[in-house]
């Protein structure tokens, strides 16, 4: 009690207001920028928190990182270009949303949802973190494996045409995984005597060129500015009691998604990228419209923005228990704890219980300001979207996103291979390969990679090797998993058609 | 006509260069990081930062260029940089070492830098879990001759420090381990602490942060780290191994000896002041300059011969 005390007088002070307020702004606005991440977000704050007392600086980026997985949001709704990966799903309904003159609306929503998830972060990471942070140390490299296997199960449901398309892209973003250093062995592939692409494609640069490029466009092909303005309906649903109002009609949705993150952030190295993907598809099997979904529905947006800020604290489990930084940004914390000589560990909760408790609430707390920040921060940017002629939006857009592309890894060849890769993802979205798919084959590409090689070596000794894949309790979880994942929309089809033969054979369209 | 514009023109030159050295520097510098934020080099350049600053005078602009282990960045400074001491470069050993040798296409060449300094040193160091059945090396040793193959080890990347001194322990001990390269440190300490390895061979930071949950079997430094007094090194249990990470910073080839002196003035000061934050986390502090910082890199060179004449002789095998 005395520690709650203590926690909160120093978190009441007017200088840590400040600095949630501003910190939680300034990430909003990072990750609204395609290209400019979390952790470069944090990187950039660095030299500023050494100046601050340990608790001031970390509060700080809790702060800016908070703020920066929500603002990625925002372009994913107003531009159909996920700010940070960790809105890939966001854009799959926001962006419809808002072409539809609800922008608001999604901007509303996803403001709250974000919100929660923020909290369900803080409220895992203050109640669950021992025994979490057990279940995180048994992913070895052979959950990994299975867990990238798991995620290349959305395929199906991320492409809406074909399936087989769908994973035509996977293995497209899988390739380009494959170029640069092996992760193992350390040789280098596909760089064709270019000492730049040791580098490989990164991540970032593929997510800008294949979701901004082909938009952009399209925007200007069509010659059109990129919304419709918000009709006065959805204005109100897009208030803060309203976005309240529509979040919690729907507790199911919102419990598993928050459910998803949190597991998904404790695996080390998966992060918010994958657990809005993930969370977006349980939404979508779990609805009763699946149909609706792809053309602005409302569950989606919630489960992709409510899981992916649980990420933000849930991360922290392993990070503040163990030392093992899950995403970059953690990398960057982790970074600053050290220098202040703060050891992850017990002693973190008891002996600078204080400051760790109050890195802890201050995240809750910027999980709060987002409310505020966000509803005003969104109507401005959206105004300047919508009152911006596409004429000068679209050259706009494309400056920022080289910008940021440039700025990522101070790399020009990046700016051209982001180009490359966006002209590209133009021509096969045109011939149906979306570009969801290839960005999730190269997310999960490389964990695969790596999961299933240390795997193999690991059972170097065995008679047959491969065995190692099977072995833990876990593994084999995961795959049944994996394989439910994968057939369930081929049963529910099937069972469908078994319960009413005449009622599916008249919706069955003609074979075109 | 032509000569004398010729001479005016070049007395202008040498003589602007004469001052641009007599005033270096009057510019911010550019302090180019290979790797990515959040790791040790990057944050040893962000305490170095604010004195050198203070030393030199002018702004330093720490900037990251991450890719290929350093590779990227490297060659694109031996490519592009110019040697006029505004831009610098964070440099590694092994890795600057082992990468052309070991690596097609790298892009640059271990001497293709104007060494300013080692600063600091993380060595090597072999760890168990706190309720492994090794208490020793010798332990550790017995059993993976007993069985070989049998042990996993995982460290930090291919051919890095981590992977060439597990080569050098199999070489030196007459062992066959399995080594398991991961990216970086971080997922090394899941790995170790949920039991999916039997040891890891890292750098001395990770068990200070790791603390009583694991054990230290050895360590390849010459004498022990300030900050792991109980952790033997290899040379006091009868094996000549000495080996890690050297961190330091480099300008291009052919940058005028004043400045690269001026420069290591100014790193040889910060180090000392930034000493008081590193040795506490598990860094060994270094202060080989000039020749010596080049010496160096022909020592480690030398050492690990043995080890990359091997990797290099087997893979032609194939």
């Amino acid at each position: 009690m005395e520690l709650f005390w203590k926690v909160a007088v120093e978190l009441m002070h007017p200088f840590v207001f400040f600095l949630i307020l501003g910190g939680v702004t300034a990430g909003l606005f990072v990750g609204a920028m395609p290209g400019l991440t979390a952790a470069m977000a944090l990187a950039v704050l660095l030299p500023f928190t050494f100046t601050l007392p340990p608790l001031h600086g970390l509060v700080a980026l809790g702060a800016v990182y908070m703020g920066a997985i929500y603002g990625g949001s925002f372009a994913a709704i107003l531009v159909n270009t996920p700010g940070t990966p960790s809105s890939i799903a966001t854009a799959f309904e926001g962006y419809p949303m808002a072409k539809d003159g609800r922008a608001l609306e999604a901007i509303g929503l996803a403001t709250v949802s974000s919100a929660i998830g923020g909290l369900a972060g803080v409220f895992f990471l203050l109640v669950l973190s021992p025994p979490l942070a057990r279940l995180s140390i048994q992913f070895g490299s052979a959950e990994y494996f299975w867990v990238a296997m798991l995620g290349l199960t959305l395929i199906a449901s991320l492409s809406p045409g074909s399936t087989l398309k769908g994973f035509l892209g996977g293995s497209i973003g899988m390739l380009l995984a494959a170029v640069g250093v092996a992760p193992i062995g350390g040789e280098n592939r596909f760089t064709f005597g270019m000492p730049v692409l040791q580098g490989g494609v990164e991540m970032i640069v593929a997510l800008i060129g294949f979701f901004v490029i082909p938009e952009l466009f399209n925007m200007a092909a069509h010659g059109r500015a990129a919304l419709a303005e918000v009709t006065i309906e959805s204005r109100k649903r897009g208030t803060f009691l309203g976005a309240i109002r529509t979040v919690f009609s729907m507790p199911v949705n919102l419990v598993r998604s928050c459910i998803i993150g949190e597991i998904v952030a404790i695996i080390p190295g998966a992060g918010g990228s994958i657990a809005n993907l993930v969370a977006y598809n349980e939404a979508k099997r779990a609805s009763r419209h699946p149909e609706r979904f792809g053309k602005g529905a409302v569950e989606g947006l919630v489960a992709s923005e409510s899981s992916n800020n649980v990420t933000v604290a849930g991360s922290m489990v392993p990070l503040l228990t163990l030392g093992i930084p899950g995403a970059p940004p953690d990398a960057v914390i982790l970074g600053v704890m050290l220098m202040h000589g703060l050891r992850p560990g017990l002693d973190l909760f008891t002996v600078s219980g204080d400051l760790t408790y109050g890195f802890i609430i201050s995240m809750g707390l910027a999980a709060l300001y987002m409310i505020p920040v966000g509803l005003m921060g969104g109507r401005l940017i959206y105004r300047v979207i919508v009152k911006t002629p596409h004429y000068m939006l679209v050259p706009s857009i494309a400056l920022v996103t080289i910008l940021g592309t440039y700025a990522l890894r101070n790399s020009l060849s990046d700016v051209v291979i982001m180009l490359l890769l966006g002209t590209a993802g133009f021509v096969l979205k045109e011939l149906g390969v979306d570009s969801a798919p290839i960005v999730l084959g190269l997310i999960l590409g490389g964990i695969a990679e790596m999961g299933y090689v240390q795997t193999i070596l690991r059972g170097t000794a065995l008679e047959h090797p491969w065995m190692m894949l099977f072995q833990n309790r876990l593994s084999q979880i995961i795959i049944v998993l994996m394989v439910l994942s994968f057939t369930s929309p081929y049963l529910s089809a099937g069972i469908r058609r078994l319960k009413n033969p005449m009622n599916e054979q008249r919706n069955e369209e003609p074979p075109e | 006509m032509k000569r004398a514009v010729i001479l005016a023109l070049s007395t202008i030159f040498i003589l602007s260069a004469g001052i641009a050295i007599a005033e270096y520097p009057d510019r911010p510098i550019t302090y180019i990081i290979p790797f990515n934020p959040g790791g040790e080099s990057d944050i040893t350049a962000r305490l170095q930062e604010p004195v050198l600053e203070e030393v030199l005078g002018v702004d330093i602009n720490v900037t990251h260029k991450p890719g290929g282990g350093g590779a990227v960045a490297w060659s694109e400074f031996q490519r592009t940089a110019k040697p006029d001491g505004y831009t610098l470069i964070g440099v590694n050993i092994p890795h600057i070492i082992g990468q052309p040798l070991l690596r097609k296409d790298t892009g640059y060449e271990t001497n293709g830098f104007d060494l300013i300094m080692w600063f600091h040193f993380t060595p090597n160091a072999l760890i168990v879990r706190d309720d492994s059945p090794f208490k020793t090396l010798k332990d550790f040793i017995d059993y993976a001759k007993a069985h070989p193959k049998v042990v996993t080890v995982g460290g930090s990347g291919s051919y890095s420090a981590n992977h060439l001194e597990t080569l050098r322990l199999e070489r030196e001990a007459g062992i066959k381990l399995t080594y398991i390269p991961h990216t970086g440190t971080g997922p090394l300490a899941p790995a170790i602490l949920g039991g999916h390895l039997t040891a890891l061979m890292n750098y001395s930071m990770l068990p200070v942060q790791l603390g009583d949950k694991v054990r230290v079997l050895a360590v390849a430094s010459d004498e022990r780290v300030e900050t792991l007094p109980n952790a033997p090194t290899f040379k006091e249990q009868g094996y000549d191994i000495v080996g890690g990470a050297f961190r330091g910073v480099a300008a291009p080839k052919g940058t005028p000896k004043e400045i690269t002196a001026k420069l290591a003035d100014a790193f040889t000061k910060t180090n000392k002041k930034i000493a008081a934050k590193q040795v506490p986390l598990g860094f060994v502090m270094t202060y080989a300059t000039g020749d010596a910082a080049q010496a160096l890199v022909d020592k480690m060179r030398k050492s690990y011969s043995d080890v990359i004449d091997e990797i290099i002789k087997e893979r032609e095998k194939k």
